[in-house]
């Protein structure tokens, strides 16, 4: 792959706990732009996988480069460069959603003037003008989500990690969101976890799925399906994830 | 900057939780009033204002500890301080941004309550501001305490650790109900050993206008007060080094 186009790229990427191994030698690479799906059953190591890639936690051992940084010693750098969305809503709950986004913007390092005008541009873009000014703990959780996923975006990340992003929606809260996404296609690599398969196949242009912390295999939708002579990607998902071996 | 900015958010919410304004100031007043009250109706100087005020303010003042612990615990359980941590803030942002707003708080409900107590029959004088002065350790020391809980707890414990058992700690060992010669024994060395019995005592010497007995009393408080601030930074650093929730 061309390192200029590589947004991310892991090797050996490696966490674990005492004795117990949640991410193993994890070795990919997602190109800039891309939507890319980390797939697994609850404890496959996703969350642990996005968390180190965004700083948040350490690896036991091997690294990974995001935008050419490494994890190991360009932090600042690398936050500076993306955002998180995490699994839970993650959102100020006293203050208006006008606030909210205007916290993060000034945090990231904008003036309290910038600040104001990107959070103008994020609520018209998510739809949530009309309630600029109402207190985020008083909107429904697919409102909140978006607020969420806005404040990941005022930053105007090159990456953004969007961690279950749907959990929980209702049908038609999804499919704003996924509309929301994929406005972003090609503007902003996007790692994305969900438990949804319809998610992955609606939004995603290549999928990792991981099984105990191993990557089992990665590829597009139809090319996984392909690998596994399967005809929907749930049973191409059931296939690889119970294989023992990565398929590439 | 980036400090300025969290601090803002941090002072909106804690000041738009009328929980905490009920807590904070609503408490320590109504007890302030309560026992005027007593003390009007009774023959000996048990509530003296000149005693009480300096209690109730630094009472008042472990409610700070509840205000800043439930904010970090509750950032932290729903996954806000995960979003944060992710973000450009230094650790020395976090740890402004959550002490510069709590400070000014703690003082005003330090002036408050000497306020209502003048309107109740404290005479103020220069001593006063003295004694505002003097709380200013013992309110880094509750704003160090509930930083240190909010980074190793979550919000329903620091609610029992701060709202419950911190505020009757100070308020049974800092010797504003009663006298703690009255009770002796290991009573009053364990409230001795702590640092509530020190603060209401440099807070009331200052009202009184015993410099002298001030500093020696609002080391403790001081000593405290770095200790618990220290430890308080090592465990949210520690947080922020290790995200594991």
């Amino acid at each position: 792959m061309d390192e200029v186009k590589c947004a991310i790229e892991t090797v050996d990427l490696c966490k674990k706990y005492r004795s117990k191994t949640v991410v193993d030698k994890l070795n990919l690479s997602v190109q800039q732009g891309e939507i890319f799906a980390l797939l697994g059953e609850n404890g496959a190591g996703k969350t642990t996988t996005i968390k180190m890639l965004s700083c948040l936690l350490p690896p036991t051992s091997g690294d990974a480069k995001i935008m050419g940084h490494s994890i190991l010693g360009n932090v600042t750098e690398i936050k500076q460069l993306m955002n998180v969305s995490p699994q839970e809503t993650a959102i100020a709950p006293n203050l208006t959603a006008k606030e909210n986004l205007e916290l993060i913007a000034e945090i990231y390092g904008s003036t309290k003037v910038e600040a104001r005008k990107k959070a103008d541009q994020m609520l018209t873009l998510f739809g949530v003008s009309s309630q600029a000014n109402d207190r985020a703990k008083t909107f429904s959780g697919g409102m909140q989500r978006r607020l969420s996923i806005a404040m990941a975006l005022i930053t105007d990340p090159k990456i953004l990690f969007l961690d279950e992003p749907t959990l929980g929606l209702d049908v038609l809260a999804r499919r704003e969101l996924w509309h929301v996404i994929e406005k972003l296609k090609d503007n902003v690599t996007i790692i994305l976890t969900t438990h949804y398969l319809e998610e992955v196949e609606a939004l995603s242009n290549r999928v990792a799925i991981l099984a105990k912390g191993k990557l089992k295999a990665i590829g597009t939708v139809e090319e996984l399906m392909k690998k596994t002579n399967t005809k929907t990607f749930e049973d191409a998902f059931v296939a690889l994830a119970s294989e023992s071996e990565v398929t590439k | 900057m980036k400090a300025l900015a969290f601090a803002s958010r941090n002072s909106k919410e804690i000041l738009r939780d009328p929980l905490n304004l009920a807590f904070g100031l609503g408490f320590p007043l109504a007890l302030l009033f309560l026992l005027s009250a007593i003390q009007s109706n009774i023959p000996v100087s048990l509530f003296d204002l000149k005693n009480l005020t300096p209690g109730l303010a630094v009472f008042g003042l472990s409610f700070i500890s509840l205000f800043s612990g439930t904010l970090i615990a509750k950032d932290k359980g729903a996954s806000f301080l995960m979003r944060l941590f992710a973000s450009p803030l230094s650790a020395f942002d976090f740890i402004a941004g959550y002490t510069l707003p709590l400070l000014p708080m703690a003082i005003a409900q330090s002036v408050i309550t000497f306020i209502v107590a003048f309107f109740l029959g404290l005479s103020i004088n220069i001593n006063i501001l003295l004694a505002l002065v003097v709380l200013i350790p013992s309110a880094i020391l509750f704003i160090a305490i509930g930083l240190l809980a909010g980074s190793i707890l979550n919000d329903k414990q620091v609610g029992g650790i701060c709202g419950a058992l911190l505020t009757n700690l100070c308020a049974w060992l800092s010797g504003t109900w009663f006298d703690l010669n009255l009770v002796g024994g290991t009573f009053k060395t364990v409230a001795e050993a702590l640092p509530f019995v020190h603060a209401v005592n440099a807070t009331k010497a200052a009202v009184a206008g015993n410099y002298a007995s001030i500093m020696p009393e609002l080391y403790w408080v001081i000593i405290y007060a770095l200790v618990v601030f220290v430890l308080a930074t090592i465990a949210f650093k520690s947080k922020m080094r290790n995200e594991e929730n």
